[in-house]
């Protein structure tokens, strides 16, 4: 149940602030610091998910093969690989480093 | 040929039936074919990756029901590997849901740029907006006019829609009959895509410091407070930079004045 509660909370949340951009009047979000600060919230948020997702089990620290395929992928952007083969490098390195006994 | 173009231009302002926008300036042609061409290339490729937010949702223990009721209804990627993530972790579904609208709300600000260039009225806004996402808004940003904006926006978020949406049901149909999703390495989905997407957006010092700091301050409180709370706390490092950086400039800016002053 409590899943469904969260479903229902982010699916609502995030229709709205969609809708909000489309018909709030222009000006009303276009202050300079509030578009530099919505540009750097996914920045803060997406780099502390990798961190967190790569580093944890969500409520302990842990090194494991994880760690290994997203550093993969971390070479495979660099490298400017399209996104599908990004996730399928930090994938199968994951699996192979696992099979090893990683 | 300027005046074949400046011809075609005034042909498509009166096809606009629109309501009264922002007056836009002259759009250059744009083949449509080329518009739709764009649009697919990001759909689909975007769409495909639907696969891994599946598997990662089924393999975090959302039923398949469950897996579909998001990409049905929250439709915007980052958001969706988060709630998931934090659900499998244990963390509050408030908690989880929170994290997961932070992520989203910079759809808002897509669609403040959007809707002075699609000028859709206000009864299909409502619709449109659902489909406000990273790739609509890219495709739609990059188009010279109205119209091809519309068709990209629309185009995109069709293929994406529902290829994303079928993409889901296969992962997280495949993630059933994979059994342990972990041995196959696909808990690395979710933090590859998120890296992914945060890649292209570390273009300046700021947005390098403040990812540093984010991942800093999830890393140190992770094991004192409870699931989901560290990444909320880590995005207070995008107002903290800000800050650093406004008073840095403002130290900057009395300095530069100082300097050039003639006395």
């Amino acid at each position: 149940m409590s899943v469904w509660i969260a479903i229902g909370v982010t699916a609502v949340g995030c229709y709205l602030v969609k809708y909000l951009g489309l018909s709030a009047p222009a000006g009303l979000l276009e202050r300079p610091l509030v578009k530099r600060l919505a540009a750097l919230l996914p920045v803060a948020l997406l780099a502390a998910l990798t961190a967190q997702q790569t580093f944890s089990d969500g409520q302990h620290l842990l090194l494991d093969a994880k760690a290994a395929g997203v550093a993969a992928a971390a070479v495979a952007l660099v490298l400017r690989a399209p996104f599908l083969l990004v996730i399928g490098v930090a994938v199968v390195v994951t699996a192979g480093v696992r099979a090893l006994g990683g | 040929m300027a005046e074949q173009t400046a011809e075609q231009t005034e042909i498509r302002t009166t096809e606009r039936a629109g309501p009264p926008g922002p007056p836009l300036p002259p759009e250059p042609a744009k083949p449509d074919s080329a518009v739709i061409r764009d649009a697919l290339g990001v759909g689909i490729a975007v769409g495909l990756s639907g696969f891994a937010f599946g598997v990662t949702s089924a393999g975090a223990g959302l039923s398949l029901l469950q897996t579909c009721a998001l990409s049905l209804l929250v439709f915007t990627g980052a958001s969706q590997f988060a709630l998931v993530g934090a659900l499998a972790a244990g963390g509050n579904p408030l908690t989880a849901a929170a994290g997961a609208f932070f992520l989203g709300v910079r759809n808002a600000f897509y669609g403040l740029r959007l809707s002075s260039l699609l000028g859709y009225r206000a009864a299909v806004k409502p619709f449109a907006a659902h489909w406000v996402i990273d790739e609509t808004s890219a495709v739609a940003l990059a188009q010279p006019g109205r119209h091809s904006a519309r068709l990209g926006f629309t185009v995109t978020g069709l293929s994406l829609y529902a290829l994303w949406n079928l993409t889901t049901l296969a992962g997280a149909l495949g993630a059933e009959a994979l059994g342990d999703t972990d041995a196959w390495g696909l808990d690395a989905a979710g933090p590859a895509v998120f890296l992914a997407l945060l890649a292209p957006m570390l273009t300046t010092t700021v947005e390098r410091v403040a990812a540093g700091l984010a991942v800093v301050l999830v890393m140190v409180t992770l094991p004192l407070l409870p699931t989901g709370v560290p990444v909320l706390l880590a995005a207070l490092a995008a107002p903290a930079v800000l800050f650093a950086e406004g008073r840095r400039q403002r130290a900057k800016g009395t300095r530069d004045a100082a300097e050039g002053d003639p006395a």
